[in-house]
């Protein structure tokens, strides 16, 4: 393995890649997520690239796994047949360093097991190599965090810790103060999916987070409409969508070679930008 | 945090942040509570009368006769519901009324701990929602309606095999979403801190009342303890009372299935490797990527693939001996003790049972020896697959 070395300043916390995107942004940015290999490797690539030429600031990319606890009903069944596929995280890890290579920004969603499997070291390592940014990890709470941490310091790459608005404010305040990149807030108490109305409270536990820290929050689980994602823009750095762009990929027929899916997913990511910009302007 | 979060390298708490404030939020009613005498007395109280403890420790003659030694059988099939599950779920759903829970879910493979909690649910008349692999409803169907008449609702979960880690994802994926209303009463000895612990100390009235038991009876401690191990809470309530006692030999039995060569077991000290599965640290069976591979046992109860951190810790410290009986050996054992006393025990126990009746050459216990097997369930629930298996006419 030749990893390539971690460039200044991308080392987390303030100086890092990912922070500096939100500060130049100046406008809440849109994080589409995609099933790493979903519905095969060759069709995430073009779902990738669609989402980039519609926009896409940041794309989430998953790693499937067996066991996604965090997740609903939606991206289980995307990672499933994923699996079933064949797609290891190597192919996820592919898939990334192409959208990297034609100009886009990736995060990997990984569950732990896949990370302690090949190894901290060698993951983030690979990470690095591929040109990812950062590495959501939805079963590390914060006090099992500081080793991986560090790992992936020393790779350049952050760790996305996650807040839940179930969090009292003593543990924002230690997931604030051991982030970097940017943290990732649950806007539902539950698992990733479709909702039709996100929780009352989100303002208010997006408040608790802002009086902890300055780093970038980005909103996800949930978000499906434009409205919603507009009413997340509001208040938030990033609008994180997820289950709803799997669906769009899980109804479409295979009578178009995917055309007819990429003009799908266009138009919807077009709607969503659209809502924000509006939102952002307000 | 005074509670016991890793044992070793094994345990923690891998879990989404949303659940980690509830889950503190147990170890505080925990904390203020294992000590409170008001509480123990009710827990004390419950045992006794309603599941009916202390559960004999029974000389097992003519098994000793076959075994080649002297096997006393701890009787937790006769304990209400017909399992040591009760044990646990008596005790967390003192905690879940005390947190002000009206809202009660749990994972079940062979169906006796969603029949513990239920009834442990009736009789404080909260609601009741339990998860079952779609597989395992079907190979277990009597424990089904028992759940049912119980007034709890079985939900069917056709994720992955459809067993016990399908139907433990499905529960975390609930309380995730209820947290706020809910508790979990994890069924054994894994799950994210403090549930390993708090589980553990629940069941480890087995362990010592056998101690008392064994002593009013023989006069002396006994040479070994023999138990089977799924995720591992019989096993660990029966070890735990004895594990500073270095003369007292300590056996775990896993699902060896079809054999461990054939890939489909349940053996995860034997054949698993570190991962982190529902969230704890543990020994789990999973392939080069970290997948999470399905487990194979002919007992529900022992079809998991990973096993309680304590456990993973104990076979490394070598204070446990861990070792596997298959699914023939468990189904011949489940018929032997049926015929020799009289006892039809669970498939999962039937495992502890094909360790001594492999005689000294498997046990190596010599024919003065006092070995205690944990007989942790009775086998009604058994009974149709046993039969096929066995091709008894029904």
């Amino acid at each position: 393995m030749n990893p390539m070395p971690a460039a200044p300043g991308q080392e987390g916390g303030p100086g890092s890649v990912l922070t500096a995107l939100f500060r130049e942004a100046g406008r809440p940015l849109l994080m589409p997520y995609a099933t790493g290999g979903f519905p095969d490797p060759a069709g995430c690539r073009r779902i990738i690239d669609t989402y980039l030429a519609a926009g896409a600031d940041i794309v989430e990319l998953g790693i499937p796994f067996s066991d996604p606890v965090a997740d609903g009903p939606v991206i289980q069944a995307s990672s499933t047949r994923a699996l079933q596929q064949g797609v290891r995280p190597a192919t996820v890890l592919e898939l990334a360093a192409q959208a990297a290579a034609a100009g886009g920004r990736i995060v990997l969603l990984s569950y732990l097991n896949t990370i302690l499997a090949l190894t901290p070291e060698r993951f983030f390592a690979q990470c690095a190599a591929s040109r990812v940014l950062g590495v959501v990890i939805p079963d590390l709470p914060v006090e099992e965090a500081a080793e991986l941490q560090a790992t992936a310091r020393e790779w350049g790459v952050d760790v996305v810790l996650l807040a839940a608005p179930t969090s009292p404010d003593g543990r924002l305040e230690r997931i604030a103060r051991a982030a970097s990149g940017f943290l990732y807030c649950v806007s539902v108490t539950g698992v990733t999916g479709m909702r039709d109305r996100l929780r009352a409270d989100l303002p208010a536990f997006l408040g608790r987070l802002r009086r902890c820290t300055d780093l970038p929050l980005a909103v996800g689980f949930g978000i499906s409409t434009p409205a919603q994602a507009a009413e997340v823009a509001r208040v938030a750095d990033g609008v994180i969508i997820g289950s709803r762009l799997v669906r769009l990929v899980q109804e479409a027929g295979d009578l178009t070679g995917g055309l007819e899916r990429d003009a799908d997913i266009a138009r919807y990511l077009g709607e969503v930008r659209a809502a924000m910009a509006a939102a952002a302007t307000r | 945090m005074t509670l016991q979060q890793r044992f070793g390298r094994y345990g923690g708490r891998y879990v989404p942040e949303t659940l980690v404030p509830a889950l503190e939020e147990l170890e505080a009613a925990y904390e203020r509570y294992q000590d409170d005498p008001h509480f123990q007395a009710e827990l004390s109280r419950l045992l006794a009368d309603f599941a009916g403890r202390p559960t004999p420790l029974y000389p097992a003659r003519r098994l000793s006769e076959r075994a080649g030694c002297r096997v006393y059988l701890k009787r937790e099939d006769l304990a209400h519901t017909g399992a040591h599950k009760i044990n646990n779920t008596l005790g967390q759903i003192l905690l879940a009324t005390r947190m002000g829970k009206r809202r009660i879910i749990a994972e079940t493979g062979a169906g006796q701990h969603g029949v513990a909690v239920a009834t442990v649910a009736a009789l404080f008349g909260l609601e009741c929602h339990i998860y079952m692999g779609e597989e395992d409803m079907r190979r277990q169907e009597l424990n089904v309606i028992r759940m049912r008449l119980l007034g709890a609702e079985v939900i069917p979960v056709t994720s992955g095999g459809g067993t016990l880690k399908d139907a433990t994802n499905e529960a975390l994926r609930d309380w995730v979403s209820t947290v706020e209303s809910t508790h979990y009463i994890i069924g054994s000895v894994v799950g994210p801190a403090p549930y390993p612990v708090i589980v553990r100390d629940f069941q480890t009235v087995i362990g010592n009342e056998t101690r008392r038991q064994i002593l009013e009876k023989e006069g002396r401690l006994p040479d070994g303890i023999v138990a089977c191990v799924g995720a591992g809470s019989n096993a660990i309530g029966i070890f735990h009372p004895f594990l500073d006692d270095a003369a007292v030999r300590l056996i775990g039995v896993e699902a060896g299935g079809y054999g461990l060569d054939s890939g489909r077991h349940g053996a995860s000290l034997a054949r698993g490797a570190g991962g982190v599965l529902h969230g704890s640290f543990s020994y789990v069976l999973q392939d080069e990527d970290g997948q999470i591979q399905e487990a194979h046992s002919i007992s529900a109860g022992l079809d998991y693939p990973s096993v309680g951190p304590e456990h993973a810790y104990l076979r490394d410290s070598g204070r446990v001996v861990y070792t596997t009986a298959t699914d023939d050996e468990a189904l011949a054992a489940f018929a032997s003790l049926a015929r020799l006393e009289g006892i039809i025990p669970a498939l999962e126990s039937a495992h502890a049972v094909a360790h001594m009746l492999g005689g000294p050459r498997v046990h190596g216990f010599g024919e003065d020896d006092v070995v205690v097997v944990n007989l942790s369930g009775r086998g009604d629930k058994d009974v149709y697959t046993a039969a096929r298996a066995l091709g008894v006419g029904l």
